[in-house]
């Protein structure tokens, strides 16, 4: 097939990512391990020595003045995040670890006060274990119900399933926007309005859709957003949950301790205002200010260029497997979804074929993925997973390509 | 018959010849192939090795002085390795397997399959095939002293 040459210049944009440029095993690095986690532009490792070498102080507590530039660095961050996900206020982006631990703050709190016996929980058959877990705990916690909706063969969710698990038990549903395993894209728009419909609040688990399309969350009206720094060229530790003012008031703290409180004495303390309420603790400061350093990198890019690329290595790299590897499963075969393939070449074990393209230079995925029930519903055990950012390259594909047939061949 | 050490010396130099990261590979796979095949009923529930990426079956006996092993992966790479720890420890005693050091996996450059960050169960098989000889021998010193 006939690809564009992309109106990005691809080489220029690889000059910002120092990791990229490296041989493994003698042979040129080709990174397709974006879903789990992407690398990091100079931007933001400069971000980070530099806070490091001229501002580091804790935050919200001096009055001295690094403890001030910290401050100052550290909250407009926040504000970058918020313009990048359209939230309404600066104080509805709380700072966390990561989705994981996004998702276990909103479990955790809504169990203190929101959840009862009786009451729903619903989740998709296509979740990372991270959106799994918290709310199985949550469920045993409190005797309240997980619901799971199912997914089609493709791996979409069944939206008129959906409709009937919905009720007015339904407190909570949570799902996940891009799929990590498949790189489907769920209808979160239609998830969300129905699910208001019954009063029930909506978590989407952004981990996977941030690093490839900018997300708004007021059109989208989700009420949590979780995402990870990582993920989105930011550094590992740090993450992000969104939420909507009303409702973060609504629930109740997370974890104790310093920064999170308003007064505290042994009788009675009360607790501090948004965001602070739910970032106890000294928090991961060079981590939110390089975080806020990845987005500025990606405000600066053409970004719908950027998508188009992405687009173009997906439909180049599906077309060439498609033609060299008769024994090819896609597993999320459909036509529009983020740059990710999820393969198998019929009986060859993908930890096979993983191990042997490591020392062809070609890093990708092999195994659950983290959705062990998503594999069960496949009747599989895992999978090959070549993800794509928007710096890789259609020669990496065929070096990839090439480096398949070679393991095909090695293990037939 | 070779002690451990010696069969060890003998891989490393078997795999001394092979430069190429494929050559070793190509070696491992057919080493994988060539494992003899495990008793279907030894292929249970109890002999899972389990791994996130691979999985591994393992079943040992005794003939009253040395163990015997034999074992089975889903996958080849991984079937090739365990061949080669089944050499280097099948038939001995129990007393020779738990004092033997391992380390010609690393010499040939395979240590990585065997981190646990491979998640492809072969850590924990050196460690059960370690576990199996220790308690013989420990049932074995129970027998002697009463
Ligand atoms: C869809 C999805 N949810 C959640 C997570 C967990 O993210 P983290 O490990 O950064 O908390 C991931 C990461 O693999 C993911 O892809």
């Amino acid at each position: 097939m006939d690809v564009k040459t992309p109106p990005l210049d691809i080489a220029k944009l690889r000059q910002d990512f120092p990791v990229l440029h490296q041989k493994v095993a003698g042979k040129p690095l080709a990174y397709f391990d974006n879903a789990a986690s992407a690398q990091k532009p100079q931007a933001v490792i400069d971000t980070l020595s530099h806070y490091y070498e001229t501002t580091h102080s804790n935050v919200h507590r001096g009055v001295h003045q690094l403890s001030q530039k910290a401050t100052d660095a550290f909250e407009e961050a926040r504000k970058i995040v918020q313009q990048e996900l359209n939230a309404a206020h600066p104080h509805e982006i709380i700072w966390t670890k990561g989705t994981t631990d996004s998702i276990n703050l909103v479990a955790s709190s809504l169990g203190q006060n929101q959840i009862k016996s009786g009451d729903e929980i619903i989740i998709s058959a296509l979740e990372h274990h991270s959106n799994i877990v918290p709310w199985q705990m949550l469920c045993q916690r409190t005797g309240a119900t997980l619901r799971v909706i199912p997914i089609s063969d493709e791996g979409e969710i069944d939206l008129q399933a959906y409709r009937e698990l919905l009720s007015s038990r339904t407190k909570m549903v949570a799902v996940n926007h891009y799929s990590n395993a498949l790189g489907l894209i769920n209808p979160v728009e239609a998830i969300i309005e129905e699910a208001h419909k019954h009063g029930a609040w909506v978590l989407l688990d952004g981990a996977q859709s941030l690093p490839h399309r900018p997300v708004d969350v007021r059109a989208l009206d989700a009420d949590f957003y979780a995402f990870s720094g990582h993920k989105v060229f930011g550094p590992t530790g740090i993450g992000v949950l969104y939420g909507k003012e009303s409702l973060l008031n609504e629930l109740p703290p997370y974890q104790g301790g310093g920064e999170m409180i308003a007064e505290v004495s042994f009788e009675k303390t009360t607790y501090g205002e948004l965001p602070h309420k739910f970032e106890a603790g000294t928090p991961h400061i060079a981590g939110a200010i390089g975080l806020g350093a990845a987005f500025q990198y990606l405000q600066q890019q053409d970004r719908p260029a950027l998508a188009r690329h992405e687009e173009e290595l997906l439909a180049y790299a599906t077309d060439a497997l498609r033609r060299h590897f008769p024994r090819l499963k896609i597993y999320g075969d459909v036509p529009h979804k983020a740059s990710v393939i999820s393969f198998l070449l019929e009986d060859i074990h993908p930890y096979d074929a993983g191990a042997i393209l490591d020392k062809l230079g070609v890093a990708i995925r092999t195994g659950h993925h983290c959705n062990q029930p998503l594999m069960q519903r496949f009747g599989i055990s895992g999978t090959m997973r070549a993800s794509f950012a928007f710096y890789n390259t259609t020669e990496e594909i065929d070096q990839f390509i090439t480096a398949l047939q070679r393991a095909e061949k090695m293990l037939s | 018959m070779e002690s451990i050490a010696e069969k060890q010396a003998d891989i490393v130099e078997e795999f001394a010849f092979l430069e190429d990261w494929m050559d070793k590979y190509e070696h491992l796979i057919e080493l994988g192939k060539e494992l003899p095949l495990i008793d279907e009923q030894y292929k249970k529930e109890d002999n899972l090795i389990k791994g996130c990426q691979s999985q591994v079956w393992l079943h040992a006996e005794n003939d009253g002085e040395h163990v015997h092993y034999t074992a089975d992966s889903d996958a080849i790479l991984t079937k090739g390795i365990i061949a080669l720890l089944i050499r280097v420890l099948d038939g001995h005693k129990p007393s020779e397997i738990t004092q033997a050091d391992m380390d010609f996996i690393d010499q040939i450059g395979l240590k990585e399959h065997l981190s646990p960050t491979r998640a492809n169960g072969l850590v924990n098989m050196v460690k059960q095939m370690k576990y199996y000889a220790l308690a013989l021998q420990a049932s074995e010193s129970k027998t002697t002293s009463s």
